[in-house]
């Protein structure tokens, strides 16, 4: 049994833990509201450009197509681009994606095909690393910056560019958490280069007819990039929300944990020196007694 | 007669109002936009929008960098990678 003092430092010390996870939790709370507004801001941009993009896609032809969205006619070399978050605290989020991203690799390695990794964020690399030590071609580092946004969207998706170019890799996925709610943040994996054609409804229905200027194959071939860049700022985006969510679920959970523990201690606590009051007692009648 | 214009960036919407006339400068040459304009889509070259108010107005100017302009029934829609002042 542990002595009344220890019993007391004990519970001081999970009070203060809670007092730790508690904060967390609010502050989770105030950067999720922040970063699902921004999420809600980034969606005008992403619908109109996926609209214009479906509707220039539909009109040329993907065989003299850019390579950008016919591909390099193989899909040997893949490469997966994981967008992991930079700080922990937030439950199974990182190791999620991380799953995500291992059993993507494992079912191209499956099918003979080679992969590697470009990883963004600072959690997903230890666990990448393990198993593909060799293979991660490249990290991103988003932490230096307080809230990434589109310039990091755009110097991320430049360098992808610039590899695709170079030729070196074929087909680029990306895997990122998508934000349901706070409770629930799914990994999902989305081909990202070549850029899959654009579904929805073709536009433009009215049968006016459109002018373009430049051609339509230059408007696409300008847009391309952009679309690259909108989706990962888009995951991005989501990778914050998801984050700020997991976080403020995981400390909600703890918060709870360190309350039942501190009142299990307390009970003990209680107890003993009750306990030690009642020996007291007994030994000071039994004294009297005696007498 | 008004010409509803939005002006969109990846971070957020940055105008949608109802104006006069707009000036794109238009990769192959600027160009103005009324109401009714026919439908459009052009690549914007980096620059200065102008945004008229009202037809006798002075055009406010806006800087923008990777640019994309269309102008369909809804009027004219610029997406804009970067956007200044």
């Amino acid at each position: 049994m542990a002595s009344l003092k220890e019993l007391k430092d004990r519970i001081k010390s999970v009070k203060s833990t809670q007092k730790i996870t508690k904060a967390k939790q609010m502050v989770a709370a105030a950067k999720l509201r922040k970063a699902q507004a921004a999420a809600e801001a980034a969606r005008p941009y992403a619908t109109r450009l996926s609209a214009v993009m479906a509707s220039i896609a539909g009109k040329v032809d993907t065989d003299g197509g850019p390579k950008l969205l016919a591909g390099t006619g193989s899909d040997k070399r893949n490469l997966l681009v994981v967008v992991n978050t930079d700080k922990g605290l937030c439950g199974g989020l990182n190791s999620n994606i991380v799953k995500e991203a291992k059993t993507r690799a494992r079912a191209l390695l499956a099918q003979g095909k080679d992969v590697e990794f470009y990883l963004v964020g600072k959690k997903g690399r230890a666990p990448i690393k393990r198993d593909y030590a060799k293979d991660v071609s490249r990290e991103f580092d988003t932490s230096t910056v307080r809230n990434p946004g589109f310039a990091e969207a755009e110097e991320i998706a430049d360098e992808l560019l610039t590899m695709f170019e170079e030729g070196k890799f074929d087909v680029a996925h990306l895997v990122y958490p998508v934000f349901k709610s706070a409770l629930a943040q799914d990994p999902v994996t989305v081909q990202l280069i070549p850029v899959p054609a654009p579904e929805g409804e073709v536009v433009a229905a009215n049968g006016a007819a459109v002018d373009y200027e430049p051609d339509e194959e230059e408007i696409l071939a300008e847009l391309l990039p952009r679309y690259v860049k909108t989706q990962v700022f888009g995951a991005l985006i989501e990778r914050e929300a998801s984050e700020q969510g997991a976080s403020m679920t995981a400390m909600d959970n703890a918060t709870r944990n360190a309350g039942e523990l501190i009142d299990k201690l307390t009970i003990q606590y209680n107890r003993s020196r009750q306990a030690a009051i009642t020996t007291e007692l007994i030994e000071i009648i039994a004294g009297a007694e005696a007498l | 007669m008004a010409l509803h214009f939005e002006l969109v960036t990846p971070s957020k919407l940055v105008r949608s109002e109802d104006v006069h006339m707009v000036v794109v400068p238009g990769t192959e040459g600027d160009f103005g936009v009324l109401e009714g304009h026919a439908p459009v889509m052009s690549t914007v070259r980096d620059g200065a929008i102008e945004v008229y108010a009202t037809a006798s107005s002075q055009p406010e100017r806006i800087e923008v960098r990777g640019g994309f302009a269309e102008v369909g029934d809804n009027g004219l829609t610029v997406l804009a990678e970067h956007v200044e002042g």
